[in-house]
This record gives structure tokens, sequence and C-alpha cells, in this order.
């Protein structure tokens, strides 16, 4: 593809979101908020904003991880409505990690692998109602996995 | 060339547990080779699950998730026999999808 091509579709992408900004947004990338090198700009890039505490999101994350290239995650959040999971892991080199985005008939429930650099607070964030909703748990890492 | 995309969906009560794992190396864009010389970034950064061709859930992911990813994630409604598909779309637009008929645990 060349660079013509590629500013036309870029062109087309951008008035296909002008038009339907609410299906469309889900599949672009959202590079301000993942090559965010500080927690609050990728919150910012996220939307997520007066961020509260809430019990009724279950995080399960080890309290030591030998590797810091695999450690694996579990969310699931009891908050009705719950639109979305983001997972940040604060020291990262780029904290944001994951957004996952929740359509009928997915339960807000997600488990994968993440990579982290150093000993850190595991963010999950919850988008619910337009609100956004947090946990976080501090995980030891024995050796850094980011490279 | 071995499946990109190992999935399994099964149900258990009312509900559909979704296993995926992806062949990926997730490059950060940070590491080195041998000769002192950056590896590029090469990672998934969409991931779009689909229930009988109807999107679930839509991912988005940065460097952050480790190499060759692992997904779990639930399904409410999905009966025995339906359709589960897994698609990915990396930072260089190589893209891998599979599917599963899902079935009783």
């Amino acid at each position: 593809m060349n660079r013509r091509h590629w500013l036309q579709g870029c062109a087309a992408m951008l008035a296909v979101l002008a038009l339907a900004p609410l299906r469309a947004l889900a599949a672009i990338w959202n590079k301000p908020a993942f090559e965010a090198q500080q927690v609050d700009e990728a919150l910012q890039g996220l939307g997520a904003a007066r961020i509260g505490p809430s019990r009724d999101i279950v995080l399960i994350a080890p309290d030591m991880a030998e590797n810091g290239a695999i450690v694996q995650i579990e969310v699931e959040s009891r908050i009705p409505g719950t639109e979305a999971i983001a997972i940040l892991a604060e020291k990262n080199p780029t904290p944001l990690i994951a957004n996952f985005l929740f359509s009928a008939g997915a339960e807000p429930y997600v488990i994968t692998r993440i990579k982290m650099a150093e000993t850190a607070d595991v963010r999950a964030i919850v988008k619910a109602g337009g609100k956004y909703y947090s946990v976080g748990k501090k995980v030891e890492v024995a050796l850094g996995g980011c490279g | 060339m071995a499946d990109l995309i190992k999935i399994r969906a099964q149900l258990k009560g009312d509900v559909t547990e979704v296993k995926a794992l992806m062949l990926h190396p997730m490059e950060t864009g940070r590491r080195k080779n041998d000769f002192d010389e950056t590896i590029p970034a090469h990672f998934i950064q969409l991931v779009t699950a689909t229930l009988n061709g109807r999107t679930v859930l839509e991912a988005q992911w940065g460097t952050g998730i480790s190499k060759n990813p692992y997904l779990t994630f639930r399904l409410k409604g999905a009966k025995v026999g339906d359709k589960v598909g897994l698609r990915w779309q990396d930072n260089k637009g190589e893209s891998n999808s599979a599917e599963a008929a899902v079935v009783a645990a």
C-alpha cells in the first residue's frame, strides 16, 4: 500500500468515525492511551476521569511473580452495566496493557497473561454506566519481563 | 504452518467458557538482539470475539500482553454447537482468525 492510498484510507476511516462514532471507536487502536508512559496519561487516553474505588471488582493476581514475562491476571466485575475492563501495570514503560470491551452476551470477566517490568500495583479499571471504578493489587516481581 | 490460534469453548451450566491461545511474538520494540540492534515492535493490537458471527468482545492490547497471548472469557446464552470466533490483528497489519463450536463440559 503506498502513502497516498494509506492517507486516503485514513481519511475514509475518519469519515466513518465522524458518522458512526460509537461502533467504529472500538475497532481503532487507542494509540495515545497505549503509548502513554505515565498512568495518568494512559487513563486520560482512555477517557477515565473521577475513578472511584469499588469492592465489586475481583482482581486475582499472584502476590509474587518469579518471572515478570508471564503474570496471570484474572478480573471479574460485579458492577451492573459493566462495559469495559482495562488492565494497567503501574510501573511498566507503557502502563496500559489491555482494554476489553464487552457487548451483550459476554460476561465482564477475563483472564490473561501480562508482562511486568518490576514490582508494582496491577490495576483494573472498570467502566460501567459511563462511570469508572478501580481496584489494585501489588505484585512482587523477582525478574522483570518487559525487555 | 502451525495453527496460530487454539480456541476451545465449553458450556458449563449456563455459562460458556472460551479459552484461546495465540501464537505471536508480542515484541515490545524495546528489546535488543545480540548485535545491539533494536527488535522492532510486533504485537497484537486488536482482538475480536464473536458468537455466531455477532461481536461479543473487543479487546485492544498494548505491548504488555505476554508472548503467545492467552485469553479466557465467558459468554452467556450460548448453546452447544454455536460458533465462537476469534480474530486478531497486529501492528504490522497481519491478522488471523479461528472458530470453535461450543461443546458440553
